[in-house]
């Protein structure tokens, strides 16, 4: 919402110079998002286009030329449309600084040949000169603007641009920024204007009225004008409106805007005789009735769309924009004005439909007051009598099945404590509600009486109106403290601590991590999900999604480690391995999705050397393994791997995990083939972890065991097995020992001399007692037995 | 041979091998051999069983002198081989210092989980403790409970995603918007006290620029309690900035519009850049805007059960992406997610 101030200043006093004023108002919650000097021009002026020549290369634009004052005279090339012999314009010299029409980047005009024709400057348009965002013509000026002033002399003013909150729909006009302003900085309203003398023919009688739905339509204002002269409306409204980013258009349609800034209500002009048997009806579309508006659009309505027809068909689409074939044309004679009040959320509805937000859905959508309706219209038959030559009619047409009562609200002194932890004296209470328009009684001993005036439609309990009092007092005014109350008994988190757990843990071993998109496309699931999976389990699809790239609802993370990892490999060996710690969202009928978590982390390149070159072995399953291996480390857990298949994975070097009987996860060697999909060339090993599987697993106390005093007594152990025989078989039977207190492999080999088919395995075992120290004859008892059941079990022999 | 001579004997070889030993691991080996548990010189002294009572206490004697003079003569070994092997070091075993060692593996958390875990532990010293919820969720908890009804103009400070799922002609799953909807489900299940910290994923239906992301990671917080008051919450929050940006740093409040508090507010610290005086990047306000708060509404605490006239509370969420860049100085939120590591190694 842009406010000049120009136009603010006509309601109330400005004392506060622009910076402060914007300050104090975004403070009290009316946020200035931008304050525009327009009328900070420089080498741009008035001048009058004297004779339009025909460009001789081309047919759209033409070569006007320009008396800029002082006798002289300068021919541009111009575009516009709308340019005409007569017409004051803005006119920029070389080296004046404009917006780009297109970019709308900030730019320097420079000497151009435009199709082989030199422009000496440019006559310029509404958004090149920062005033809006019009650039379909020239903005033309009014015609008393005298050629060669400074264009800042006569348009020049500074605008506010609000960013308003929704809550406020009254601040969506000039008069309720100036009653935040008055309220701010201790000064007097002035309200417009709304007198004027009834010379025509009552209305009641020429033109009725039905609100056949009033759950829509709580109040219908119609009042008659009659004679209007269709022209243009005095320069100051053009320049108003300009300045606020309207484009004016005619007296009629000029002034029904204007009032819209001025007071917020939303007004629409009917040509009077083109609506049938003068009658208005307010009512909800019938399903497929079709219009054109008056933006040239032709939209089909449903019944649940509010309609203002006549007695024969759609004229308007309540609240949202007029019909085309009712507006006032240059012909109209007699105006039937609309002032009413629709319910809000259906008008948002109707004009996100038809995709038609219009100033005036944008209002009404936010919830006017019901009491603005016959201020507005009165307001604007004051200035169609004044501007259009009209005829008031006697009286107005005023059906208002609504009748909003009129808000009262108490408020305690102790509620007013209990919210702001402080008290202001009453006489500051009385002060800031006053000055915002409200009225406050003193109820002694404790409580103000106070009614609210009828623009604050957002104000109904007593913590509105301590948000009135506290804002305006300033929140940096009130003191601080700190919370006193009792800290709440602790509720254990155990999901987030074990993956806040796994997350440092993959850190620490060296890994970086990664937060990716939870939105991809099917393509991506495509690459790393087992054909047919997709489409017994659709992932969620997003009804409205950003794009094709961002459709569907993550049901693994593989491809989102694969697409990291290939967009940072840059064509060297070096080690990359990244983790991510997220959400799969798995669907469920009817529900919400099981949101699981997951850890997920791929490795690929050449180990380091000793100067951190990528020299060494290329991660593989084991490097993968061995950072999973200090995740289960850091939680204390013990995981077995058993060799699994899966689509993404290449067989031979993939494994499902297990941590205590339940299986939790998956590791392995990407497949070459999936690798590819993702232009990655190289070998790549990944794990998944299903936190959410692993934590009923997860111990958070340690059970101290005491250190045997006892010595351990270490020896080696080498068998050879067949090829087949997995390592963690041999140790388990080996682990089945009392005696053996821990066992880890330290070599495989195959090769001469063992035996084709064969692999030797090597094993450093320490042997230990609770009680005693072992003797030689002990352990070498116990190895005899550990032999035997490897050969009973493997058909593993002792190598020597 | 008489047992002293053993003695004698024994003595000569020691102090022969002794002088031989050349490095820590020769003497250690020297040592166990003669003064070990199963040593030269404790098989002597074992011998002794076989001798009489008076031979016995002269070559006792004499072995545990013997004994004591071996270790002196260890000792004093010791100390020439050590340093000369500090003078081997000085003279030609140095270290060019200025050289790596061998490369330990590397891993970094993300800048958004960094920043997260320094946000959570800084409400975490205050009492407040994490509560996290689902990211697809209802509209009735993303919107309806927080006095969001379908078609409410303020649905347009959070364009939606929707999740392709109807439920009579509307669509009542989405993802979440904020992380506020998780203050309505825990007040559902708890009662006051409250002090809860909701981190999260959140998403918006946005287009991307320098400034803004469609995923989003937010924090919430909620306190609700006897006695809390818009006081208690501008406290905890010019606590909280100043934590995290710095003792020095000023706070601002303004007021700003959320449906789920009243009344609300806005938390600003002064502008790095300007130090309050106005700039472009703070707009020329002088302040940058980091989190919105509020005093929860009362309708809220009321469909929660609770009993307004005794409880209030505040609540308050900030954007972790902003936070992150307002400390890092990272100009453009679309890093974050871009995953490039020349920008995550930084971290
Ligand atoms: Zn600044």
């Amino acid at each position: 919402m842009r406010v000049p101030l120009r136009w603010l200043s006509e309601y109330v006093d400005l004392v506060l110079d622009p910076e402060e004023l914007a300050r104090r108002l975004t403070t009290a919650g009316v946020e200035v998002g931008e304050i525009i000097a327009a009328g900070d021009w420089q080498n741009i002026v008035v001048g009058e286009v004297v004779k339009l020549d025909k460009h001789p290369n081309a047919d759209r634009l033409t070569l006007p030329t320009v008396d800029i004052g002082g006798g002289e005279q300068r021919q541009v090339v111009c575009g516009a449309p709308n340019i005409a012999v007569g017409q004051k314009i803005a006119y920029a010299a070389v080296g004046a600084r404009l917006i780009d029409g297109h970019s709308g980047e900030p730019t320097v005009l420079r000497k151009a040949k435009i199709r082989g024709v030199e422009s000496q400057g440019m006559v310029c348009s509404e958004k090149e000169l920062g005033l809006g965002e019009a650039h379909e013509g020239i903005l033309v000026l009014s015609a008393e603007a005298s050629v060669g002033t400074p264009l800042s002399d006569v348009l020049g003013d500074t605008v506010f641009d609000f960013d308003l909150t929704p809550n406020r729909p009254d601040l969506f006009s000039v008069l309720g920024i100036a009653r935040e302003v008055a309220a701010l900085t201790g000064q007097k309203v002035r309200d417009p204007s709304i007198q004027y003398e009834e010379k025509g023919a009552a209305a009641k009688g020429r033109a009725k009225v039905t609100i056949a739905d009033p759950d829509l339509c709580p109040r219908y204002v119609g009042a008659i004008i009659d004679g209007v002269k269709i022209g243009t409306s005095p320069d100051w409204m053009q320049e108003c409106l300009t300045a606020a980013g309207l484009r004016p258009i005619n007296n009629i349609v000029d002034i029904t805007n204007y009032v819209m800034l001025e007071m917020g209500q939303p007004l629409h002009a009917f040509d009077y005789d083109r609506l049938a048997r003068h009658h208005i009806i307010v009512r909800r579309a019938e399903a497929g009735e079709k219009m054109e508006l008056i933006d040239g659009s032709k939209h089909t309505f449903t019944n649940e769309m509010l309609m203002i027809a006549d007695a024969e068909r759609s004229v308007a689409v309540a609240g949202v924009m007029g019909g085309f074939d009712s507006e006032v044309t240059d012909d109209t004679k007699t105006v039937l004005l609309e002032a009413a009040n629709f319910n809000g959320p259906n008008i948002r509805r109707t004009s996100q439909a038809l995709k038609a937000r219009t100033d005036a859905s944008t209002r009404f959508e936010k919830g006017l007051s019901e009491h603005l309706p016959p201020i507005a219209a009165a307001r604007a038959v004051k200035l169609m009598v004044d501007h259009a030559g009209g005829r008031a009619a006697k009286g107005i047409i005023d059906e208002h099945p609504g009748k909003a009562k009129e808000g009262r609200v108490t408020v305690t002194m102790e509620r007013l404590i209990r919210v702001l932890g402080m008290e202001p004296s009453t006489a500051r209470i009385r002060e800031i509600l006053s000055g915002l328009g409200f009225g406050a009684r003193w109820m002694p001993p404790d409580r103000f009486v106070v009614r609210v005036p009828y623009w604050r439609t957002d104000v109904s309990i007593a913590d509105d109106v301590i948000e009135e009092i506290a804002r305006i007092e300033g929140y940096d005014q009130l003191p601080t403290s700190q919370l006193r109350g009792q800290i709440p008994e602790l509720v254990p988190q155990p999901r987030r601590d074990l993956r806040e757990r796994v997350r440092d843990a993959l850190a620490n071993a060296g890994m970086q991590e990664i937060i990716t998109y939870s939105l991809t496309d099917m393509e991506s699931l495509q690459k790393v999900l087992p054909k047919g999976e997709l489409a017994v389990t659709p992932p969620l699809r997003v009804s409205n999604p950003l794009s094709r790239q961002w459709e569907y609802a993550r049901t693994t993370l593989r491809h989102a480690l694969l697409d990291t990892l290939a967009s940072n490999l840059r064509g060297d060996q070096s080690l990359i391995s990244l983790f991510e710690m997220g959400r799969v969202y798995l669907p469920r009928e009817d529900d919400l999705p099981n949101e699981a978590e997951m850890a997920v982390g791929v490795v690929s390149g050449r180990e380091p050397d000793r100067w951190g070159r990528p020299t060494g072995d290329a991660a593989g399953f084991y490097a993968a393994k061995s950072r999973l291996a200090h995740v289960f480390s850091a939680l204390r857990l013990t995981a077995d791997y058993r060799e699994a298949t899966d689509s993404a994975y290449l067989p031979g070097r993939t494994a499902e995990v297990f941590v205590g009987g339940a299986r939790v996860g998956l590791i392995g060697e990407v497949h070459p083939q999936v690798a590819e999909r993702f232009d990655i060339g190289r070998e790549v090993a990944m794990f998944e972890v299903d936190l959410d599987a692993l934590l009923p697993h997860v111990s958070e106390v340690v059970h101290f065991q005491p250190v045997s005093p006892y010595p351990a007594v270490e020896e080696d152990l080498a068998i050879v097995v067949a090829e087949d025989v997995p390592a963690a078989r041999a140790l388990e039977l080996i682990r089945a020992s009392n005696l053996v207190a821990n066992v880890s492999v330290f070599d495989v080999y195959s090769g001469d001399p063992i035996a084709a088919g064969k692999k030797s395995l090597a094993f450093a075992i320490s042997y230990q007692a609770e009680g005693k120290t072992l003797s030689d004859a002990d352990v070498a008892k116990e190895r005899r037995r550990i032999v035997e059941r490897l050969q009973r079990e493997l058909a593993a022999e002792l190598r020597a | 041979m008489p047992p002293d001579a053993d003695v004698q004997q024994l003595e000569a070889s020691a102090l022969e091998e002794l002088g031989a030993a050349t490095d820590i691991a020769a003497l250690e080996e020297w040592r166990v051999a003669y003064l070990g548990r199963k040593g030269r010189l404790t098989g002597l002294l074992r011998g002794l069983a076989s001798l009489s009572i008076e031979e016995r206490r002269t070559v006792g004697s004499a072995a545990n002198e013997l004994k004591q003079r071996l270790e002196e003569a260890h000792a004093a070994r010791r100390r020439t081989v050590e340093e000369a092997r500090v003078e081997r070091v000085i003279v030609g075993e140095r270290r060019d210092v200025t050289l790596p060692g061998p490369p330990l593996p590397r891993g970094r958390l993300h800048p958004i989980t960094q920043t997260m875990r320094d946000i959570v532990s800084s409400l975490s010293g205050m009492g407040f403790q994490v509560a996290e919820g689902p990211e697809i969720e209802w509209d009735r908890y993303n919107f309806e409970a927080l006095r969001i009804p379908p078609d409410h103009p303020a649905r347009d400070m959070w364009d939606t995603l929707w999740i392709d799922y109807e439920m009579d002609g509307r669509h009542p799953m989405l993802l979440r918007t904020h992380t506020s909807p998780n203050q309505v489900r825990v007040m559902e299940q708890r009662e006051p006290p409250i002090r809860i910290i909701v981190p999260g994923k959140c998403y918006r239906f946005e287009a991307t620029d320098a400034t803004h992301e469609w995923m989003l990671t937010q924090v919430e917080g909620l306190a609700v309690d006897e006695g809390i008051s818009l006081t208690d919450l501008k406290g905890t929050l010019a606590e909280f900035a100043r934590q995290m940006f710095g003792r020095d740093r000023k706070v601002g409040f303004r007021c700003d519009y959320f449906p789920f508090v009243e009344p609300g507010m806005e938390c600003r610290i002064d502008c790095f850049i300007c130090r309050g005086d106005g700039c472009r990047t703070c707009h020329r306000s002088g302040w940058i805007e980091i989190l919105g708060a509020g005093m929860v509404h009362p309708e809220i605490l009321a469909n929660a059960g609770y009993d307004t006239e005794r409880y209030t509370g505040f609540a308050f969420g900030m954007g972790v992406e902003r936070i992150a860049m307002l400390r890092y100085g990272v100009d453009d939120i679309r890093h974050f997610y871009s995953n490039d590591l020349r920008f995550l190694r930084q971290f």
